[in-house]
Parts: structure tokens; sequence; C-alpha cells
């Protein structure tokens, strides 16, 4: 299992996606590689079962394999936890 | 033990209280701070407001909470953070998050120089009440503490 965690430049949000993804995952038993990076690169190499993004930019994530999860609230790990487990259990 | 958190605010960059009318000015401020710790060029700061520009509002990630940031670019000349605290919030649009108190601005001159810090961010972003206990900060000194940041390590 593969996620990326998607933000508009890479360095910022989708940094701390990854950190809280990670940790929720974990508490969750589910075992998956999470990288965070950019969308331009996440739309070019669309190399992941998850797109984990914060609200606003699931649309310009849309269309492909991929699953889109977009996130209101990045460091509110219950909204994560149900999100993920809904997507991945 | 947080040193890398201390090495990325400074005094010049922590603007607190300020007043801003739109969330524009909020990230000129938090521009503004970057620029005064010699952390980005000015430029930066009309790149952090193109991002929200071109993409919405998703850097309000948390409730109250912006991270105001570009790509990392010649305008960034070490990485680095500033923060803003608004006196009164203003609107970025955030369906879940609005209004906006605080902003941090991140400059960043690749993807792992600045991780660290930033995570130790998050850590503390994760408290419920953080953002909320920066709105009471009255100077640096009383930011620092909240961050719990040695003040050894930021005078160094």
């Amino acid at each position: 299992m593969k996620i990326l965690a998607v933000c508009g430049e890479g360095i910022g949000t989708s940094v701390l996606l990854k950190m809280n993804a990670d940790r929720v995952l974990k508490q969750l038993g589910i075992e998956a590689l999470v990288e965070a990076t950019d969308i331009q690169t996440a739309n070019v190499t669309r190399d992941a079962q998850i797109f984990l993004t914060t609200a606003g930019l699931e649309g310009r994530l849309a269309g492909g394999s991929a699953q889109v999860i977009a996130i209101d609230k990045v460091f509110d790990l219950e909204e994560l936890a149900e999100k993920l487990s809904a997507a991945l259990l | 033990m947080d040193a890398s958190l201390a090495a990325a605010f400074s005094p010049e960059s922590v603007l607190l209280q300020r007043s801003a009318s739109s969330w524009r000015e909020a990230i000129e401020l938090a521009g503004a701070g970057l620029v005064a710790a010699a952390i980005t060029t000015p430029a930066y700061t009309q790149a952090m407001i193109d991002v929200v520009d071109a993409n919405g509002p998703y850097i309000v990630i948390a409730p109250g909470f912006a991270l105001a940031h570009a790509r990392p670019s010649a305008e960034v000349l070490r990485w680095g953070m500033s923060l803003v605290t608004l006196a009164k919030p203003v609107e970025f649009g955030s369906e879940a998050n609005d209004p906006v108190s605080v902003v941090v601005g991140l400059a960043a001159q690749d993807k792992n120089q600045h991780v660290t810090a930033l995570k130790l961010l998050g850590e503390k972003l994760l408290e419920p009440d953080f953002v909320n206990s920066l709105l009471t900060v009255a100077d640096f000194a009383g930011f620092q503490k909240l961050l719990q940041l040695p003040s050894e390590t930021i005078a160094k």
C-alpha cells in the first residue's frame, strides 16, 4: 500500500499530513508507505493507491485509479483515522 | 532538544497582535517577518500570495491556522519561519477552518532542511489549545516559552 500526501508545493502541508497519517496508520495497524510530494509530481507519477490531500486541492487530483481523500483539519487525528479507515479497511 | 525549531524563528520574524484586513494582508505580514529576519527576499511574499490565488485556501490546515509558503527558489536566502498573530481574525475562504488568527510563514530551500523544525511545530499543533495560546502571547519570550524553546539556544 502506498499513499501520497500531496500539497501545492510539497514542502509544508504534505509533510504535516504525512506525519499525522503515519501516526494514525500505526494506531490502526495498517502498513502503508506514505510519501510527501507536490501536486504536479503526484499528477505526473500517479504512483500510489491513495492520494491524501487537504480540502480544496482534491479537485486538482481527481481522476485516475487512485482514491483521493481530502482532509479538512490536518491535526484532527480522528478525522484522519475515520477517512483512512473508510478507504483502507 | 528542539534546536531546529529554535533556529526557525527569531525576534524579527515573530509579529504579535498585528492587524490585517484581509488574508492577503495577513500573508504580507508573514512575508514581512521572513524578510526582516533575512530569510527571504520581498518577492517570496508575493509567491506565497500567488499560491493561494492559484490553489485556494488549502494552506488553512487547522482551525484558525494558516501555513503560508511557496516553493523553494532563489528568493529563499535560508530556511526559516515567521509567525503572525492577528488581533482580529481574517477570512481565507476555508470552509472548515476560517476565520484565521495565526499565520506561520514557511520558507524552504529544499525538501529536507526544514522538515525537522516543521514536524516539531506540527507536534505543537496537535495540542488542541495551541493556536488559542499563541493569541495570548505578548512578546518573543512568551512565544519561546510556549514552544518550549530553550532561550540559550536562541541566543547562541
